[in-house]
This record gives structure tokens, sequence and C-alpha cells, in this order.
């Protein structure tokens, strides 16, 4: 029971991150209807921006709180991602939005492609490993909960509250659900289109960079090819959750991150990705539209 | 009705106000994105703590460039384009127009002089001037040979546009002999250009048509049918893992495991078919995404039989149709049984037609099936999958044998790949790969044969042309390596061709079937890949 519970607490964190990046496919997905291959790598840039602040403040600083450190990476990390997210759209979508559907996704499969390159070319090849930011450990009942752990797990839960509070109570959240629906209706009622779209993928973006920092800071090693393997989970997990739907893709990360620590704890750690991509493949054929997707209905 | 004019449309700006204005924004966005990334490195120091350096020159030079670069570009770029427009549009001279003054007679004779010369001056020039204006001195070359060629195109373009297939192939086959013919003349020795002709016809030649190959597989199931498969790599890897290990541990032959690989990928076409039959569009590219990604980690994962990351080597190589073989052990080696001299370069020769020739077959098969109720049921289920399902066509097995199609076509690659290499790892099947066969496929304009051969051409020949380019190191010192370089390009050319032809390279359709004439249809009245 004990090691199941822990599980479920490396469960609860991993998926916390998955969730986070998870939200950024799904609101795109929603609002333009297009897969968005390099939000994974906008990720990897966030936690990239993120190490660079940490070895900035470390350089320039004797000391640093660690809570300011986290906050300052955060809050850069956010911004600077944002400003990437933000050019990429600007620059390879926004030309091709009236053009048919696969075009918008071979320019985001160029950017994923040149945006890990960039990294590797400007920052090296290599693994970026840093020192542990945060240590403690807490033992209950011999479940041992991390600091860590509990920072990802309220950061997430703060930022959710927060993004649920911008896209159903302010009118820029109005104005994103009435794009979703019906982008010409909108434009016609008044809602700057462009500026809506541009800024969800802003606002993906900040949620992907600040789950860039807490994966820097949980596993304290980032490498330029990092961006994929998440960011297909966490498009899994958009997907499993019905992709289009936010609270689809928080339920669907937090699934794809109990799947994997419970298939690695209690099966093999080696086909732990297999069981998430199987299970995902296995709930489809069973509602094709993900769990709290709502079904296509197709007008002729 | 009132009209109100805002205070700042009066003061109308000139171009170069705007273009400063554009350039200074433009500057500052770029000052954003790379303060970090460029003006800072992370490196190791000796006691292996990350430190950071800085390149603040570097930084400043991305950031003008950035800012002269958009400054050019609104300034005179734009209105140069709008002025070339209407240009054309008055003189009847349509694009043809900037063409035919960039392509002129003189300026023809000259290149071809050059390239002549250089050509034949190659290395007592190499001798003269030393090594490093000798770089140059071949870039130019490359430059000038370019330059001709794009002429001869340009002015034999509707000899070229009628008779595109027929040139295509004969210049294919030509390829190999005219390198040899070539490299032999210029050393003056066979030897020498047979050796030399081992990087034309490998890397460029195979490694193009391989991509071509792959590309024109995927059609079927993308271009064709319209299910968007973004896992078609895995299909390649059980191509080349079937033959890797039926070949080591049986030691079948290829010609019996071609077949049976091709067989093999289409059976788990057709498995991976089933399940997914019901998705469609976005759910689809998903999972067959993490199709792929299940087949590359029991790849990694399934050591006993599949060797893991370290993957398969010794692989057998291609016979020669089990007459000669091509180890130069063998008692029917090549060169014994023709009484010619050793070389490394016959069995690349072979593998080169061997791929042109599987090539062939997929562009036959192709086009042949579009012609047959099958590849029409295809094409009909692209355009409008409900339509086709009133008309009483069976959608499910007509994307099973899409998917089946293209998977053996997948397989035959694959088998042929792991023949090639002699080795075969997981790491030669990331999803990269699906990505950059999908990226020919959409960029050389869906479901046209003509249009994915080009785009291979040029995104894979371009980037395995930038292995050449020794010279730049002369320009940014010794430590720069344009390899280095080769993927962000890519992916910066996946955009940039994108944005420029966002139907891909060929974007009319000629329909299959029609109605008195035939005619070409813009491809933006299709709609593929919808799933």
């Amino acid at each position: 029971m004990q090691y199941f519970v822990q599980q479920l607490i490396n469960g609860l964190t991993l998926g916390s991150i998955y969730g986070l990046i998870a939200i950024g496919y799904t609101m795109v997905y929603g609002i333009i209807g297009m897969i968005n291959f390099a939000h994974g790598d906008i990720f990897m840039v966030g936690a990239f921006t993120a190490l660079i602040v940490f070895l900035v403040l470390g350089a320039l600083f004797y000391s640093v709180p660690v809570v300011i450190a986290l906050l300052v990476m955060m809050i850069v990390a956010m911004l600077l991602t944002s400003l990437y997210n933000w050019t990429i759209e600007k620059v390879a979508y926004r030309p091709l939005r009236g053009s048919f559907r696969l075009a918008p996704l071979i320019t985001a499969i160029g950017m994923s492609i040149a945006l890990s390159n960039f990294v590797q070319v400007t920052q090296g090849p290599r693994n970026k490993p840093i020192p542990p930011m945060v240590s403690q450990v807490y033992n209950i009942n011999g479940i041992s909960v991390s600091l860590k752990q509990i920072i990802i797990v309220v950061v997430t839960a703060l930022l959710l509250a927060l993004f649920w509070y911008l896209v159903n109570r302010t009118s820029l959240g109005r104005a994103q659900r009435a794009c979703e629906q019906d982008r010409k209706m909108a434009a016609l009622l008044g809602i700057d289109v462009d500026r809506t779209i541009s800024i969800t993928f802003i606002m993906g973006a900040a949620l992907a960079a600040v789950a860039g920092t807490l994966f820097l800071m949980y596993y304290g090693v980032i490498a330029f090819s990092d961006g994929f393997t998440p960011g297909v989970k966490a498009f899994t997990a958009a997907v499993l959750g019905g992709i289009g739907s936010l609270p689809g893709a928080v339920l669907g990360g937090l699934l794809i991150g109990f799947i994997e620590s419970m298939w690695s704890a209690y099966f093999s750690i080696d086909y732990k990705d297999v069981a998430a991509f199987s299970i995902l493949a296995i709930v489809l054929i069973f509602l094709p539209s993900g769990i709290l997707g709502r079904p296509e209905v197709e007008k002729v | 009705m009132a009209v109100t004019v805002s205070p700042e449309s009066d003061i109308v700006a000139t171009p170069i106000q705007r273009a400063l204005k554009e350039a200074f924004y433009a500057g500052a966005i770029s000052l954003g994105l790379f303060v970090l990334f460029i003006g800072l490195k992370t490196g190791q120091n000796i006691s292996n703590e990350l430190v950071v350096t800085t390149r603040w020159g570097l930084l400043a030079a991305v950031v003008i460039a950035t800012a002269v670069g958009r400054f050019l570009y609104v300034a005179y770029g734009q209105p140069f384009m709008a002025s070339q427009k209407i240009t054309n549009v008055a003189t009847g001279l349509l694009p043809a127009s900037v063409a035919s003054r960039f392509f002129q007679l003189p300026w023809f004779i000259a290149a071809v002089v050059a390239a002549v010369l250089l050509f034949v001056l190659n290395n007592s020039l190499a001798g003269w001037v030393g090594a490093e204006p000798a770089g140059y001195l071949q870039f130019l070359r490359a430059l000038a040979i370019i330059y001709v060629l794009a002429c001869v195109i340009y002015y034999f373009r509707a000899f070229i546009h009628a008779n595109f297939t027929k040139l295509g192939v004969t210049a294919l086959v030509l390829y190999p002999i005219l390198v040899v013919a070539v490299l032999s003349l210029n050393a003056w020795s066979i030897a020498s250009g047979l050796q030399g002709s081992l990087k034309w016809v490998d890397n460029f030649g195979i490694q193009i048509l391989i991509y071509v190959m792959l590309a024109w597989g995927l059609n079927i199931v993308v271009g064709l049918a319209g299910l968007l498969d973004l896992g078609y790599v895995a299909f390649y890897a059980l191509g080349a893992y079937a033959y890797a290990l039926l070949a080591t541990h049986f030691g079948l032959s290829f010609w019996i495991l071609l077949p049976a690989a091709g067989a093999m990928a289409a059976l788990w076409g057709v498995l991976l078919g089933f399940p997914v039959l019901r998705l469609r569009g976005d759910y689809l590219a998903i999972v067959t995404l993490a199709f792929g990604e299940i087949i590359r980690l029991v790849l990694i994962n399934w050591r006993e039989v599949t060797n893991g990351s370290a993957g398969i080597s010794g692989i057998p190589k291609v016979s020669f149709f089990g007459l000669m073989s091509f180890n130069v052990s063998d008692p029917n080696y090549i060169a014994k049984v023709l009484h010619i001299a050793q070389s490394g370069a016959y069995y690349k020769i072979f593998l080169y037609y061997l791929i042109l020739g599987l090539c062939l077959l997929t562009a036959f098969v192709t086009i042949r099936l579009r012609r047959l109720p099958v590849g029409r049921a295809w094409e009909a289920l692209r355009e409008d999958e409900i339509a086709c399902r009133s008309l009483g066509i069976n959608t499910t097995t007509t994307k099973l044998t899409a998917f089946a199609t293209g998977a053996m076509f997948g397989g035959f690659a694959g088998s042929f790949f792991a023949a090639r290499q002699g080795f075969v790892s997981p790491e030669s099947f990331v999803f990269l790969e699906s990505a950059i066969i999908l990226a020919i496929v959409v960029l050389g304009g869906m479901g046209s044969l003509v249009g994915i051969a080009v785009a291979a051409m040029v995104m894979i020949g371009g980037t395995e042309a930038l292995r050449e380019l020794d010279f730049l190191k002369q320009i940014f010192g010794p430590d720069f390596t344009p390899e280095l370089y080769r993927m962000l390009l890519f992916g910066m050319a996946m955009v940039i061709v994108m944005l420029w032809k966002p139907r891909g390279f060929v974007g009319s359709r000629e329909p299959t079937a029609f109605l008195k004439e035939r005619r070409a249809v813009s491809g933006s009245f299709t709609k593929e890949g919808h799933g």
C-alpha cells in the first residue's frame, strides 16, 4: 500500500508537468485546429532558459535564496519562451492560416527541428547538469515526499487555478472560447482574432516554460533533445483527454503520469513508454474522441 | 456615415521610415530571442561544473544582421516585388520576365567557359594559388555549373515539360556512368574515377533515391488516400530488421527476403490499420506516431532478438542475382568473374541501380493503381469520406489496402537500407525520419510523383551538399563545422519552402478520372490528409 501511494505521488508529479505542456497543445488545437509540433521544443527552450538564468544568478550573486531563484527563473523563462512562441506563430503559422491543413503541420515540424538544432548549435550537444536546488525529503508513514514534488504539484495547481480563471472569467478567455467555436463569427463581432490567437500561443508557451523550469528543478539536467519525448507524451495526454478540452488535457497528463510510474514500478521500466502509447491506442479505439472530448459532428 | 480619421494616418510614412521602424522591432525581437542563447554559452569547466561564457560580439552581429535584413526587405525588397508584379502585368511577361533577365546568353557562355576552365585547370590552379583560394574556386565552379544547368533547363523548359518523365529516367540511369566518366577524365585514370564516384553515387544518388522511394510509398497513404501517417518509419524499420535478422541468422538471400520484408511490413500495416480505422484526422496521426514510437522502443528494449541499441552488424551484401558477389574473398567476386580491377565502387553502382529499380517499381505501381478501382476509391476517400460511403465504397478495405501498400514499399526500402548499410540500429528509425519523409511528400505537392522526387532532391541533396562546403572553414575559422548546421538549415528550409509554396512544388492535380477532357485542377480545390 505504501509502495502504491509512493508511486501515486511520483505519478502526480510527472503528470503535473505533462499536464502543463498538454494545455499548450490542446489550446492551440482548439483555436486553430493545428497540431503544434514545436511545442515540445518550446518546453525545452523554457527549460534551457531557466538553466541559463540559474547559471547567471549563480555567477552574479554569491548566494540567492532558492525561492527567489526559482521565481526569477520561472518568470524569465515564461517571458522569453512566450516571445519564442509568439515569433514562431507570427512567422511560420500565421501566413498559412488559410492554407490547407497539412501546411502548418509541416512548418511546425520544421520549426521543431530548427529549434532543437538551434539550441544544439548555440549551447552544445551535451547534457547540462545543475547542482540540486531543493533537496529536503519528508517521510510520512514510510512514504517519502520530496519538497521538489510538493513545489511541482503546488505550482501546477496554482497556475491551473489562475488559468481556469483567465479562460472562464475574463473577456480574454471569452474571446478565446468564441474564436474556438467560430472564428469568422467572432471576427464579425469585433474580436481581434489575430491578437487572440497570439495570446493563446503566449499562454501555452508560458505554461510550457513553467513546466520546463519544474522539469529542470526535478531532474537537474536538460539537453537540446529533451523536448521531443515530453512533447510527444504531453500531446498523447492531450489526445487522451480529448483534444481541445482544457480539463481533458490536465486529466490526460495525470493519467499518462500515473500509467508511467505504475508501469515502471510494477512491470518493467524499459517498456513504460510503450505502455503509455499502447493505452492511448486502446482508449482511442473505444473512445474515438478522447475521454472528455466532444465527438465531432460532421455536417454534410 | 461619419468617417473618423485617426491622427496617425495623417502622416503618411515613407517606405524608409516604415522600414526603420520595422527594423527596430525586428532587432528588438531578435535581441530578446537570442540574448540568452547566443549571448551566453553554457560550458563545462575543469571541475565539470557548468559555467557561462559571454559572446556579446556574436549577439550584436546577429541582432544587427536581423535588423538590417528586415530594413532592406521592407525598404527595397517589398517595393521591388510589388513593382515587378505591376511590370509583369503591364508587359504581359508573367513570371518569366525576371527569369529571362537572369538567364541571358552572354552570361550563359561566360559561365560555361568559367566552368570548363576551372574544371580543366583544377589541379594546376590548386598548386598555383594554394589550398585556401582553391576552395573558393571550387565553390565558384559549382555555382557556374548550377547556373549553366539552370540556363539549359530554362531555355528548354517547354521540351523538358513535355518529356519530363523520359528525360528524368534517362538522366537517372546515366547518372553513375556520367559521374565515373567525368571523374576518370578529370584524373585521367579509371581507378581513381571509380574511387571518386563513391561519394557522388552513394551520398547523393542512393541517399536521395531511398528518400524518393520512401516518400512515394508514403504518398500512397497520405497523398492518395488522405490518411495522415506520422509513423511511416515503423514500416521502414520492420523491413530493415526483417532483412537484417533473417539474413544474419538464416543466411537467406536478399532476393528472397526483399519480397518477404515487403509482405511482413504490409501485414503490419494491416494490423495497425484495423484498430485505427475508426479514427479520423489528428487522432489517426497521433496513433500512427505512437505506433512508430512503440516499434522503435521495442527494437531498443527487446535485446535478446534485436541486440538493443547496439544494433545488428555484419548484414550480408546483396549479390548480383546470385551470379556474382561483391565480397572480395568470394570465388565469384565480380572483379574476378569479369577480369577487371578491384573496386568498392561496383557495389555502390549496383546498389544505385537496385534502388533506382525499386523506385521505378513504386512509381509504376502507384500510377497503375491510380487507374484501378482501388486507386480511384483512395482518391475519392481523400476528397470526401461520407460521399464515398454513400456511394457504396467499402472504406474499411480501401483504407487497409492503402496502409498495406504504403507499408509494403516502406518494407522494401527498409530491407534495401539494411543491405546498403550492413548495419541497422534503432537510431536510424526515429520520429525525425517520419517527419522528413512526410515533409518531402507535402513539399512535393501531395500526390504528385514528380514533385515529390524534386522535393527529395532539394531537401536531401541540399543537406548532403552542406557536407561539401569545406571552404567555409576558411571564413569562419577551423572550428566551423557545416555539418552541425545541417539539420538547423533543414528545419528552416522546410518552413521557408512551405511559406513560399504552400501547395508544394507541383501544386496542380491531373485527375485520373475525368469527363470528356482532362484538365489540371489547382491543388487548392482538393483537401488532403483529412483522415
